[in-house]
């Protein structure tokens, strides 16, 4: 679980020893979604412009947070709920553990959410004796793996359905089949009692529309709404950042979402939850408590580059099209936050010193940028984080070891004098016989030794110069 | 007579000397009068990159320094550089210093070489012949930072005897991505595996690229994998005649 804050996320160290079965199992399952995105983007003429306008609105409202929290924290209160603002993950947690003794909760049932893994909830539910359990399929098998998600909407996507069900078969003493139906029939018959004697329930939330203090979630499984309306209580843990201003924006925000995820038109479900029960004749909770969590979000916002990081709508398309997350998949990035945005946000949740590898996590080929709905200059800010680590900037002092700087130093200085460049570049094909093999350089000393590891290097041969000054004179 | 300074860059200073000779004869052929500024090192992009835009700048005004003796537009055989001098150079000075002028000026006429036959001189036909299956990787920063979607295209559309067969994933990322490439060997061979296995079963037994540090990967990647299959740079298919296949 999540639930401790990584000191150190050790990319390369995991790459080393990526299971086999985690970029096949990944691999198959995201080339269904960017297939599924790709047809349903197709379909709508105005999907550059919706693209803009998510991001403009975006970008508007993360530079305006103060008004609109305001005016949504007015508009669940008007509604009869409850808001919670909490700093930071502790807070987060503490208020939900508050709430939950009060009300002497024993059991809570929870829909997908990335903010409680952000703040590792069900750690510390489990630390004061309550049972917590997981109701998305996805989040309901990595829970029984004991691990947090690998992806942000298919938080199993790194398991093939024969691992699923020997995780069943071991967990519940029972002989699962590798059957994908079977497996969402056992769990279901599992959870459906569980909501029906939860006291709690707990979910995430994709958007907080401020003019009517709305919590709207996006789902497909229904367990979203199972979560939110059969327990007396219902408690939403939302990062700051998902407010939108009002339904008209919503609108848009509806169109790229699913369609950006899982290439659908619309998810099967969307929910609009506003406060609780009115009557007690009226399905739904008796309390809604909406925690706000800040945990880094204000901070984030201080930096013109990289608060753009806070427009995400956690679709999860930049990761499905991104090459380096499809060949290591989500946990390599050692955080409840994966890919592409979870290079960018986890180094400005956690500091640059305990990930300061994920920004360099990526070849900067751009796909990400490509396909982000609300247009985040992903590569722009993967630049930006990584100037934050090797030089440092108002937000951090440099965490690059010394060993590297020097390098840099030292490769500046030999491309900046050319004359040390043209010497080094007639003097490197020296080395070509003692490496060479059928035309390729193989075995080369560290560091270019990490390169012929993997393929060879055609042998050094400056000869353009020569021939150049050759033909002219 | 046109004119043009010829940007070699450090992959191709390095690695490809026959390219670079390729690209000189072929823009010549059109008539293009050619110069090359001798001081010019690297674009300085792999510091830039990985974070040190501290250290680009003086490797920045060297390249400037060297390309402003004249205002003859810059060529580079390589879209990564090319769009490191179009897209980042002006962001690495304040605006107003003269060097912010200079780099703004470099960069509005710095080309990346099948852009400037395309685009500049109007071109896809060069008279070039090369009876072979191609198929063609897109290289990212070319394909997504400069834009160029259809002009490697177009150029090979127009060559005798090309017979173009498209790859999947044709525009996913080979793996090299500069220092990427040493930073995380591992993850980066299994990118440029996975870019070997649809060039190998594309069933072409030519792929083309038109940059330097894709070439020497796929080009290497496919050594390793003991395939015949030919990774050359797009100038070469250009500068190839009946008599040279």
């Amino acid at each position: 679980m999540s639930h401790d804050l990584p000191s150190y996320i050790g990319f390369e160290e995991y790459s080393k020893h990526v299971p086999a079965s985690i970029p096949s199992a990944v691999q198959q399952a995201t080339s269904r979604f960017v297939g599924g995105r790709a047809a349903r983007v197709a379909e709508l003429p105005e999907w550059e412009q919706l693209r803009q306008m998510g991001s403009d609105i975006r970008q508007h409202t993360i530079q305006n947070l103060d008004i609109y929290l305001t005016q949504l924290e007015a508009g669940i209160q008007a509604a009869g709920g409850h808001v919670h603002w909490a700093p930071t993950a502790e807070e987060a947690r503490q208020i939900v553990l508050q709430i939950a003794a009060e009300n002497h909760v024993k059991t809570v049932v929870k829909s997908k959410s990335m903010a409680t893994e952000e703040i590792g909830l069900n750690h510390a539910l489990e630390g004061a004796g309550i049972e917590a359990l997981e109701t998305d399929l996805g989040e309901y098998i990595i829970q029984l793996a004991g691990t947090g998600p690998s992806h942000i909407i298919v938080p199993a996507v790194h398991l093939k359905k024969e691992e699923i069900a020997a995780l069943f078969s071991e967990n519940l003493n029972i002989n699962a089949p590798a059957d994908p139906v079977e497996l969402a029939r056992l769990a279901r018959e599992i959870l459906r009692e569980k909501f029906l004697n939860a006291g709690m329930g707990i979910s995430g939330g994709n958007f907080l529309v401020a003019e009517t203090g709305t919590l709207v979630m996006v789902t497909n499984e229904g367990n979203g709404r199972m979560c939110t309306t059969l327990p007396d209580l219902h408690v939403a843990v939302v990062g700051i950042d998902k407010v939108v201003p009002d339904w008209e924006s919503l609108t848009v925000f509806l169109k790229l979402l699913a369609r950006s995820a899982t290439g659908q038109k619309l998810s099967t479900y969307t929910q609009f939850i506003t406060g609780p029960r009115r009557s007690e004749g009226e399905f739904g909770p008796r309390e809604f408590h909406l925690v706000l969590l800040d945990n880094g979000r204000s901070r984030i916002l201080k930096d013109p580059v990289g608060r753009e990081v806070l427009k995400c709508i956690r679709c999860g398309a930049c990761a499905n099209v991104c090459p380096v997350y499809k060949n290591v998949g989500g946990f390599a990035y050692g955080s409840f936050i994966s890919g592409p945005i979870g290079a960018i946000l986890s180094p400005q949740i956690l500091g640059t010193q305990a990930a300061r590898e994920l920004p360099y996590a990526s070849t900067l080929c751009g796909a990400c940028a490509e396909v982000c709905p609300v247009k985040i200059p992903i590569p722009t800010i993967l630049l930006h984080l990584r100037r934050r680590v090797a030089q440092g900037d108002e937000f951090s002092a440099p965490s690059l070891p010394a060993p590297i700087r020097a390098t840099a130093v030292l490769t500046s200085i030999a491309l900046a004098w050319n004359w040390v460049y043209r010497l080094g570049a007639r003097l490197l094909p020296v080395i070509n016989p003692l490496f060479e093999h059928h035309g390729w350089l193989s075995g080369l000393p560290y560091p270019l030794s990490r390169w012929t590891k993997v393929r060879p290097l055609p042998p050094f041969a400056s000869r353009f110069r020569r021939w150049w000054t050759a033909r002219t004179h | 007579v046109s004119k043009a300074q010829l940007f070699i860059t450090c992959l191709g200073d390095q690695f490809c000397t026959s390219t670079l000779q390729n690209m000189t004869h072929l823009l010549e052929a059109l008539g293009v009068e050619l110069s090359f500024p001798s001081e010019q090192t690297c674009c300085g992009q792999p510091l830039f990159n990985n974070g040190f835009e501290d250290k680009t700048r003086p490797v920045a005004l060297n390249f400037l320094r060297a390309f402003s003796s004249s205002d003859a537009p810059i060529i580079g055989p390589s879209g990564s550089c090319v769009s490191m001098v179009k897209h980042h150079y002006p962001s690495l000075f304040k605006t107003g210093t003269s060097e912010y002028e200079l780099a703004v000026d470099i960069a509005s006429r710095t080309f990346e070489f099948t852009e400037f036959l395309v685009h500049q001189l109007k071109v896809t036909d060069v008279g070039a012949v090369y009876p072979h299956k191609v198929t063609y990787h897109a290289s990212c920063h070319y394909l997504r930072e400069m834009g160029l979607k259809t002009e490697a295209k177009a150029l090979l559309a127009a060559v005798k005897g090309l017979e173009f067969i498209s790859s999947s994933e044709e525009e996913t990322c080979c793996g090299f991505g500069g220092a990427f490439a040493v930073t995380f060997p591992e993850v980066s061979r299994s990118m440029m595996e996975n870019k070997v296995k649809n060039i190998v079963s594309s069933g072409a037994d030519t792929v083309v690229t038109c940059e330097p540090g894709c070439l020497m990967n796929v080009a290497g990647g496919l050594h390793k994998a003991g395939s015949s299959i030919r990774a050359m740079h797009i100038i070469d298919i250009l500068a190839s005649r009946e008599d040279s296949v």
